[in-house]
């Protein structure tokens, strides 16, 4: 094995894993997002005025790599606005006002899955995206040749700091997992199953042992990674896992790997079982700014700040409120924003933990580099984006970078690389987009 | 409202004036042993190199109106660095312009930290070696009786004999004020590698080449070629100068080559130059080769060239 997949020592500060999984009480709104995944936003089938229960599909999926989505909470639609998500772009958001009753929509049946289609089909109406945080919907990456799938890997490496919300679901709801794969492994041809979990995670690997143990369907294992971040990185989780080696601007399936979230496969496994689609997530509640940090179970499109209330309010204004882990979690601008499916933590820090130092001139010691677990040189990709030098960077493979900030973390001269990375990534692909033009 | 930001959104803490700190604090075992091997001379030395470099840097960046960087340390690590490899009798005027060609002429004129092409201190040494016959000169340790001016290195008749392996190891011989006491060097070069400031790969490629050159040279005597190892500039050379990051190249297999390129040049100069001593020209020439290295020795791209 390539000894360069270095990574970075984070700050663990995991210690919200071992509180009990709080039940917030139903907020008096929710304000559910039409793009809580990667793909084409949803399309809005109630009007205002409409009443809803929980479970039923207040969404359409708008073509393949799409999902419907569900309302979390029953009650009455009493808006459909526009909501600024954190990439940028506008999309519509349903915002519903809870009766507080929760009353279940008739529609919730276990689906019947006998066939490879049937399954495809309950997975795409179910709604399930991958809820590591990038929201892939599950149905597309489920829809491959069985021939191809070597291994199915399950993501426990969860490898970010504060965030726990896997850790407690491997602990909790191991058996919605292994009920999931009771199915999936049969109808999809998956022979093996190896969970990956990073060895800071004793607790989550005993309880993943007894789930491999009780799965007959197929040869399931685990697999004892060390806490590197980013070792949760769908790439570098299969290189730890089978020792392959995904090449360059391919997916997972190229190396015959189907990498799934343990969070969304336990989520599968309850939608198998019950019908239930995606309404609620455990999410941690985290930061210094958190009076009492700990994973709640929030249904989707409740406001942040309901949630950090639920956790008895902030104890001071935070600097930074993220979607995520603090290495790739994405700030918000106040806490008035929804929790979506794919959110696994919030984080409300304070200015001294969210401190970052002055920016100062590259003293080349190679620190990028040598932690970059693909090993870009990010510094000379750096300087081939101040010089606008499209063939540099295509040289630089650029592309390969997963943003995971490992260089950025290390950097003493805190310089903006893997900033610059992702705005070299966009160059990249601006310049594409106007060279198909051309031709 | 909160604040937003790209991530990452935390920071592993390290900066460029706590890496210096570090290279300061590693170079105090070889400083003190030099006050006590050359006396206090030597102090004056040291003092004058270091307050020069920070004077200058700071004189620099106020006349051409950047950001003031004196508080970066690097300034006063090249001031420390050049006065442990300079004699403890030179005059100190002289101090004060090999500083000034150290930090302005071969630092500040090439864009400053990190820009630099080759190593400041070591370019300033060689500046001095040339302008000065000072330099060449090595001071004597205070309580050892000799008269002349030369290293045991040095190519003169009779050839002075080379001092035993515990006398190279404690210092007590002539030679410029940081370099002789190796075990001290060594001290600061294990603190290095601890607080992961170095790795390991420079300075044993570097002393490694060098050992096995000497063994050659020498009929494959290993206490003769282990002497030649700890002789001169070679320790303060491989711990802390052929492991500066801006002059070396960044990643393990560069640093490798470049320590080997080191360790030879070395030993060409010492055993076919006209110089009695190469550490200095070795590095300087490497420095040169660094951008080469680099460009050549980048860690091969995940996934780059297809899989499997």
């Amino acid at each position: 094995m390539a000894s360069y997949l270095h990574g970075v020592h984070t700050p663990h500060r995991k210690k919200t894993r071992h509180k009990p999984v709080l039940r917030m009480d139903i907020p008096k709104t929710v304000t559910i997002p039409m793009a809580m995944h990667i793909g084409a936003p949803s399309t809005p089938i109630v009007k205002v005025g409409d009443e809803v229960k929980v479970g039923q599909k207040i969404a359409e999926a708008s073509g393949f790599v799409s999902v419907p989505v569900y309302s979390s909470v029953s009650g009455k639609v009493t808006k459909i606005k526009d909501l600024l998500g954190a990439g940028g772009n506008t999309t519509a958001a349903i915002v519903i006002e809870s009766d507080g009753l929760q009353t279940v929509d008739e529609s919730v049946t276990p689906p019947t899955v006998s066939t490879r289609e049937e399954l495809l089909a309950a997975l795409k109406e179910s709604g399930i995206v991958g809820l590591g945080g990038a929201g892939f919907p599950t149905h597309v990456k489920f829809n491959v040749d069985p021939e191809r799938i070597d291994y199915l890997i399950i993501n426990g490496a969860e490898c970010e700091p504060y965030v726990t919300s896997d850790t407690i679901t491997m602990m909790e709801r191991s058996d919605d997992m292994g009920d999931a794969l009771r199915v999936l492994c049969p109808l999809l041809g998956i022979q093996k199953v190896i969970v990956g979990i990073e060895n800071n995670k004793k607790r989550a690997a005993v309880a993943m042992r007894n789930m491999a143990a009780s799965v007959t369907e197929a040869q399931v294992s685990v697999k004892m990674l060390p806490s590197v971040y980013p070792q949760g990185g769908e790439k570098v989780l299969i290189y730890h896992t089978v020792g392959r080696v995904v090449p360059e601007g391919k997916l997972p399936i190229d190396a015959g790997c189907i990498v799934i979230n343990c969070t969304t496969l336990a989520t599968i496994g309850t939608y198998l079982k019950t019908g239930m689609p995606l309404v609620e997530k455990c999410v941690t509640v985290e930061g210094s700014a958190v009076a009492q940090p700990q994973n709640v179970l929030a249904p989707v499109g409740a406001a942040l700040s309901d949630l950090f209330a639920a956790c008895g309010g902030l104890t001071c204004d935070p600097d930074k409120i993220i979607y995520g882990g603090p290495m790739m979690g994405v700030t918000v601008p106040s806490a008035d924003e929804p929790v979506m499916t794919n959110t696994n933590a919030i984080l409300a820090l304070t200015k001294k933990e969210a401190w970052l130092p002055k920016t100062t001139a590259c003293i080349r010691c190679g620190a990028c580099t040598n932690h970059c677990p693909f090993g870009l040189a990010p510094a000379a990709i750096s300087h081939a984006y101040k010089y606008n030098d499209v063939e540099a960077l295509k040289k630089l493979s650029v592309d390969t970078c997963m943003l995971c900030g490992c260089c950025s973390f290390v950097c003493p001269a805190n310089r903006p690389l893997v900033q610059r990375n992702k705005l070299s990534k966009e160059l990249l692909k601006q310049t594409r987009a106007k060279e198909d033009k051309k031709v | 409202m909160s604040k937003l930001a790209i991530s990452p959104h935390i920071h592993c803490g390290q900066s460029t004036a706590g890496i210096m700190l570090d290279v300061l604090i590693a170079l105090l075992p070889a400083s003190i042993a030099g006050v006590i091997i050359f006396g206090l001379r030597s102090l004056w030395v040291i003092l004058t190199c270091v307050v020069a470099c920070v004077a200058f840097e700071a004189l620099f960046c106020l006349i051409t109106k950047k950001p003031q960087t004196v508080k970066d340390l690097s300034a006063a690590v090249t001031g420390l660095l050049l006065a442990l490899n300079l004699p403890a009798n030179i005059p100190l005027w002289q101090c004060v312009v090999g500083s000034l060609f150290a930090i302005i002429v071969v630092k500040s004129l090439f864009g400053g930290l990190g820009r630099n092409v080759v190593n400041p201190a070591i370019a300033a040494r060689v500046f001095m070696l040339v302008a000065f016959t000072s330099v060449t000169q090595a001071a004597f340790p205070i309580n050892v009786d000799a008269v002349a001016g030369a290293t045991p290195l040095a190519d003169v008749t009779p050839k002075p004999a080379m001092p035993g392996l515990l006398t190279l190891a404690t210092g007590y011989y002539g030679g410029a004020i940081g370099e002789t006491c190796s075990f001290a060097l060594l001290v600061g070069g294990i603190y290095l590698l601890i607080r992961r400031v170095i790795t390991w790969h420079n300075p044993v490629a570097f002393m490694s080449t060098v050992f096995v050159f000497s063994l050659f040279m020498e009929g494959f005597d290993p206490v003769k070629a282990l002497s030649m190892v700890l002789c001169g500039g070679v320790v303060i050379g491989a711990i802390f100068m052929a492991t500066d990051y801006t002059t070396s190249p960044p990643t393990p297999l560069g640093k490798v080559i470049f320590g080997i390129g080191c360790g030879l040049m070395t030993c060409l100069i010492r055993y076919f130059g006209s110089y009695p001593e190469g550490v200095s020209f070795a590095i300087l020439f490497m420095n040169i080769l660094t951008p080469y290295i680099s460009k050549w020795t980048r860690h091969k791209v995940f996934g780059v060239g297809g899989g499997k």
